[in-house]
């Protein structure tokens, strides 16, 4: 199958539906294995990496979960089509600059892929959306077993599954859901959270840039360790802890509502009157203002129905996406900002202005007092 | 805000660096940065300084020798890289690892998934350490007869093991060719085609 034909579609985990989907965006799982008496891809000579290489790629074509799906190696991809793929967290950034003896494998639905001979021999990633990790442990559990068939991964009786960095070492496991949360950086509460999240032994980082500056306010939070407790006590922690930042996100959320929703409705009104007008914008602009947009989905302030238009925007104005569909070899940044901007504008087009009225705020609760008021005093 | 390493002075040395694809952040106090030798690039171990404190120093006490005898990677590429070399490197640089993991980790032994394959290898491992202790106790409490009982299980383990491992070794080149003997002997009477001669019938 083809690449194009694959990526012409939003992966499931961005279109699909999940549990608190509107908070949280993605959960994700990795696994890294690696294949028992063979050297870690980055101390391999090449031919050792290519034979690695065949074998892993052979065993994964064969699962059935992947009779529909797209394979390639990395020295037949273009530097677009990597950068589409790592734009849609299918590859890493990493994986993307490696050459010969790497390869990709996706399914259609781009909820499983594949990196073999990223930093280690094979790691495999399940990725839906919302919060449901328990439900991709499970999917990409079930494709680890069915490769132990086939496969001899390096396993320590003390250990657990040997990886090439010994921050992985044990479960190989990193288990990762993507929140958007700009209740609590608006309310300036997100610091306290990632230093809180971080002293046990979880991350929560930006998806792109750090702390407050977050571009999109799109930030992931993932379990830090690995050894030592068994893959269901990870997530297990890991789950709570992204319920409890979620209610701090509803609650911040609330409390803006309730006393600085003028604040909130002039940033919301703001970017949507940006994005609408806007003929150059960057990518970084673009995603803080998308973020405001989103919310407001979330408050009503638009109707539901565009909420899909607006989370492919994130996707769709990262730059190698606003490329994909051109002849031309490669754009320079203004040419990008200009096409941004002309893409989010048509997309804008389609979604009416914010309604007002429609959000809870102190001012609206005044003016349904006083209409109440009115209608006792008629009566 | 304070420094990462030592938490009372003032970080005036920010680092960012790409670990695991993703971007890190270290806070460091002029003295801490000169310790850690962040200003000479070289020698920065930047696995060390985020991931572990003070572990490459660790894995410079590994008695064991500069190198993994499987893939020949050394302590310094690890310093370097932060990445090993191989699986067999996990027990070359074992001494020096473990202070490292112990500091990474929120334990030191893996409880997690097992291969189906390893799986009943291993549980009869653990069920041996546990019998083994009990054995021990009994007798230094001169529990004989439950002494007794233990040996008999840890024999009976020790049988399973053992035949397990015969039967997933690979066919050994000498038992293929006492198999193509079988075979070739068809239905001629094994004594006959290896000359040895018949028993005479007595009549
Ligand atoms: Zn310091
Ligand atoms: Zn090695």
């Amino acid at each position: 199958m083809k690449l194009s034909r694959i990526i012409a579609n939003t992966g499931e985990w961005l279109s699909g539906a999940g549990p608190h989907d509107q908070i949280v965006v993605s959960s994700r799982v990795r696994l890294a294995r690696n294949l028992k008496g063979k050297p870690f891809p980055g101390w391999a000579k090449k031919a050792e990496r290519v034979a690695v290489l065949e074998e892993i790629r052979t065993a994964v074509e064969q699962l059935p979960e992947m009779e529909e799906s797209f394979s390639e190696k990395l020295d037949d991809l273009s530097s677009l089509e990597k950068q589409v793929l790592v734009e849609r967290h299918l590859i890493s950034r990493e994986h993307a600059a490696k050459g010969a003896g790497s390869a990709v494998v996706m399914n259609t639905s781009q909820t499983l892929s594949f990196m073999i001979n990223e930093e280690d021999h094979l790691r495999m990633q399940a990725i839906r959306a919302g919060l449901q990790l328990d439900q991709v442990f499970a999917m990409i559990n079930q494709t680890d077993s069915e490769l132990e068939d086939t496969l001899d991964f390096a396993f320590h009786n003390d250990l657990g599954y040997l990886t090439a960095c010994p921050t992985n070492v044990g479960t190989g496991m990193r288990a990762s859901a993507m929140m958007h949360l700009p209740g609590l950086v608006m309310s300036e509460q997100v610091n306290k959270i990632i230093n809180s999240v971080n002293k046990i032994g979880l991350a929560v980082r930006g998806l792109h840039g750090e702390g407050t500056e977050a571009m999109g306010n799109l930030f992931q939070v993932s379990n830090q360790t690995t050894l030592g407790e068994t893959e269901e006590e990870i997530i297990g922690r890991l789950n709570k802890v992204i319920f409890q930042i979620l209610e701090h996100e509803q609650n911040a959320r609330q409390i803006l509502l309730q006393q600085r929703a003028e604040t909130l409705l002039d940033q919301i009104g703001r970017a949507y009157g940006i994005l609408c007008h806007a003929h150059s914008i960057t990518s970084k602009e673009a995603l803080n203002l998308l973020s405001f947009i989103k919310m407001g989905v979330d408050l009503g302030l638009f109707p539901s129905n565009n909420r899909l238009h607006v989370d492919e925007l994130f996707i769709e104005t990262q730059p190698a996406h606003l490329q994909k569909g051109l002849q031309v070899t490669k754009l320079g940044a203004e040419e990008r900002d200009s096409l941004r901007a002309a893409l989010i504008r048509a997309k804008l087009k389609q979604m009416p202005e914010p309604e007002i009225g429609k959000i809870p705020t102190n001012g609206s609760s005044t003016t349904s007092t006083s209409s109440t008021s009115e209608t006792s005093e008629e009566s | 805000m304070f420094c990462d390493v030592c938490k009372s002075k003032e970080a005036t040395v920010f680092l960012t660096q790409i670990v695991e694809g993703k971007m890190q952040k270290v806070n460091l106090c002029e003295g801490c940065s000169k310790e850690k030798g962040v200003n000479d690039p070289t020698g920065f171990a930047l696995a060390d300084l985020l991931l572990g404190l003070g572990a490459a120093q660790e894995i410079d006490k590994n008695p064991a020798g500069n190198r993994c005898p499987v893939c020949g990677f050394s302590q310094a590429d690890f310093k370097k890289t932060g990445r090993l070399g191989c699986s067999a490197c996990y027990d070359a640089f074992a001494e020096g690892l473990s202070g490292m993991l112990k500091n990474m980790h929120r334990g030191s032994i893996h409880t997690g998934k097992v291969p189906a394959k390893l799986r009943v290898g291993r549980l009869r491992n653990k069920e041996m350490t546990e019998l083994q202790a009990s054995l021990q106790k009994a007798v230094q409490e001169e529990q004989f007869e439950e002494a007794a009982t233990l040996r008999d299980r840890i024999r009976k383990l020790e049988e399973e093991s053992h035949a397990e491992a015969i039967l997933s070794q690979e066919p050994s080149a000498e038992v293929n060719r006492i198999a193509s003997i079988t075979q070739s002997l068809g239905t001629v009477e094994p004594a006959q085609a290896l000359g040895v001669p018949k028993p005479r019938k007595q009549s």
